[in-house]
């Protein structure tokens, strides 16, 4: 068996990424071949085997960061490998007086490690430790996490404590007594533990586990922001919200729903009816699907609905255009297509501009009512709550009917209390009197 | 002291030069040719590197399509970037044994080079802590990203000299939302020629070579830029 170890990349260097296996475990590798990917600020390297054989052990994932020197897979030399086997201890003999006090062997590593020089020996432990090398990692995680580590049983080659092995302790750890006794911090680890010969390095942080964790803005998040801010500030939101009772659409929708999968392939949902009332009320109430330019209203001859889409990390409002010539099916055909087009980030600039009234649908996400700000330079946004069958009082009877919240945020500077609940009414008429064909 | 062959390739697409760097690595890894410098001009690409992230690329691909910008994963280090007219790309193809067996003093010495020779312009550039390449004032004017295979590198670098930075504006450059800049952006017109034959003379004293002695490859009239 021949340890695979990260290798040191450069002086200053004390931990690497490892991007990228080459080869899986149980595959033939040679020596010098290729084996495995890793990654230090911009740099990537690909790495060699020390060894020819098959890869019997990996014991770091993709994407994990770990000290130089970590072992990080094993290589079973099996039929060829006696002379291999052979040689390592002899060689292992022979590398450079090092300084190290350490009593026990260190694994064949030596004889292993590929191109680059053997690293320098671990500096002298404290008293505490136990025999046997320590990985920086493992160093490290020890100072950080308070721990003795001659309690600590190591599982690695030679009884060599892992990263596994400090991890399984601290699991284990709540439960049994916490290691040290003294209430704060005391300095008990001496931890003087350098990692690695580093000349000119900082010391490292101090021992406190990180408290906060910084990561800058996306753009698209930072656009968001800024986007968001300026409505506020630009905007006198208020918003009303209406109840609907959606019994009339939910008995349509349930009519249609399976000719909608079997004939096009999508479902039916209640949001093209939502859109279909709202561009019916708009159209009355022009004044809604205005803009407020300087000291003049801005009327759109045409209706464009913002349709929010929620993403990962973001949110985007494609546009389906001249929603007024579209019936129910047509916009049930733009909402799907435009949701999963902005999801696998296809849509094209223009269809996210030019939205003359935007529709958030926050009831997918469970949201009863909802205040949405307006998206600039539009003057009004209906949100959508859940639909949820509720007992309500019709003619002094109680009824289970499906209710909706629907909320609306105008802008006050444009359009006053009366005119935005007159809007309202008219989407939940046309909304509880469902009539028109939906395809 | 070691020589290092400089190869000026003019306007060349990403896709060539990537395999011209191929061919030259496994040369210099068997030791048939000494260490090499080219200095390349590419055509509009984005670029995303093995541990880059793909929602750094703002545009889809329509829109990159539509302005005439390729995409080329690819296999150096870094996330993603933009190359393209107006822009000094260098790739030099080094065995680290024969410098030092270290790459971050390898990627030190990449900076290095390229503040050495922004200084010779006139230009104070620096570096920020942990971010990787070479600022002026917190804007990026040079990006660096490296391969390397058995201590030989590969990929390099690339200095705005006169690049049309709007192109910036499809990516979030190296997984970094910091501005960009270039020379020519800092007021300093210079063609790429000039710059690389200022530049060569920084990388032979950075990394102990001799560098062949003479006029710029390109010795015709300055090629105007494209936009």
């Amino acid at each position: 068996m021949t340890d695979v170890v990260m290798p040191q990349m450069g002086e200053s260097i004390v931990e690497g990424t490892l991007t990228k296996w080459l080869k899986k475990p149980g595959e033939h590798v040679e020596r010098d071949e290729p084996l495995f990917e890793i990654s230090t600020d911009k740099v990537d390297t690909e790495i060699p085997s020390p060894a020819a054989g098959t890869l019997s052990e990996v014991m770091v994932e993709e994407g994990k960061t770990v000290g130089i020197n970590t072992v990080v897979a094993r290589i079973d030399e099996n039929g060829a490998g006696a002379a291999a086997a052979a040689a390592a201890p002899a060689a292992q003999a022979a590398p450079p007086p090092a300084p190290a006090p350490e009593p026990a062997a260190p694994p064949v590593q030596a004889a292993a490690a590929p191109a680059p020089p053997p690293p320098p020996a671990e500096e002298s432990a404290p008293a505490a430790e136990p025999a046997g090398p320590l990985s920086p990692l493992v160093r490290k995680m020890a100072r950080e996490n308070n721990i003795d580590l001659s309690r600590i049983k190591g599982t690695g080659a030679g009884g060599r404590i892992t990263k596994q092995d400090v991890e399984g302790y601290l699991a284990a750890r709540p439960a049994a007594a916490p290691a040290p006794a003294a209430p704060v911090r005391p300095a008990a680890p001496p931890a003087p533990a350098p990692v690695a010969a580093a000349p000119a390095t900082a010391p490292l942080p101090p021992a406190a586990p990180a408290r906060t964790r910084i990561e800058p803005l996306s753009t698209m998040r930072m656009k968001i922001a800024e986007h968001m801010v300026l409505s506020r500030r630009t905007s006198a939101h208020v918003t009303t919200i209406h109840r609907v009772d959606m019994t009339a659409v939910a008995k349509m929708r349930e009519h249609n729903k399976a000719a909608f999968q079997a004939n096009y392939g999508f479902s039916l949902t209640y949001l093209p009816f939502i859109v279909r009332a709202a561009v019916v009320a708009l159209r009355q109430f022009p004044l809604l699907n205005a803009s407020l330019d300087g000291n003049n209203i801005i009327y759109h001859n045409e209706i464009n609905i913002g349709i929010a889409v929620a993403l990962e990390n973001g949110l985007i409002v494609p546009v389906i255009r001249a929603a007024d010539e579209k019936n129910v099916l047509g916009l049930q055909r733009s909402v799907v297509d435009l949701a999963a087009r902005a999801r696998s980030r296809q849509l094209k600039p223009d269809e996210v501009l030019g939205g003359t009234f935007s529709i958030t649908n926050f009831g997918s996400y469970g949201s009863l009512v909802g205040t949405p700000i307006i998206n600039q330079p539009q003057v009004a946004i209906l949100g959508v709550g859940t639909v949820d069958k509720t007992p309500v009082v019709i003619h002094d009877a109680i009824a289970i009917r499906s209710i909706c919240h629907l909320s609306l945020s105008f802008d006050h500077r444009l359009i006053d209390g009366a005119l935005a609940d007159q809007f309202m009414t008219k989407v939940k008429q046309v909304l509880e009197g469902w009539t028109e064909e939906v395809q | 002291m070691r020589n290092c062959s400089v190869r000026e390739l003019g306007r060349m697409d990403y896709a060539s030069a990537l395999e011209l760097q191929r061919r030259l690595v496994a040369e210099r890894q068997q030791g048939a040719i000494p260490d090499q410098l080219l200095l390349v001009e590419h055509p509009h690409v984005v670029t995303l590197g093995r541990n880059g992230h793909r929602e750094n690329l703002l545009a889809s691909d329509e829109i990159l399509a539509r302005a005439g910008v390729d995409f080329h994963p690819t296999d150096r280090g870094g996330d993603i970037t933009y190359h393209g007219p107006g822009q000094l790309v260098g790739y030099p193809i080094l065995d680290l044994r024969e410098w030092k067996r270290d790459v971050a003093a390898y990627v030190r010495g990449l900076e290095q080079v390229l503040i050495d020779t922004l200084a010779a312009f006139g230009i104070a550039a620096g570096r920020i802590p942990k971010l990787t390449g070479v600022w002026v004032e917190g804007r990026k004017i040079a990006a660096i990203g490296v391969h390397i295979a058995r201590w030989v590198t590969s990929h390099g670098f690339a200095l705005n000299v006169s690049t049309d930075l709007s192109y910036f504006q499809y990516i979030v450059p190296c997984g970094l939302t910091k501005p960009v800049t270039s020379m020519a952006a800092l007021g300093i017109r210079a063609g790429l020629e000039d710059v690389g034959y200022v530049l060569a003379g920084h990388f032979g004293r950075v990394f102990d070579c001799q560098m062949p002695v003479g006029a710029p490859a390109h010795s015709g009239a300055r090629k105007r830029e494209t936009l």
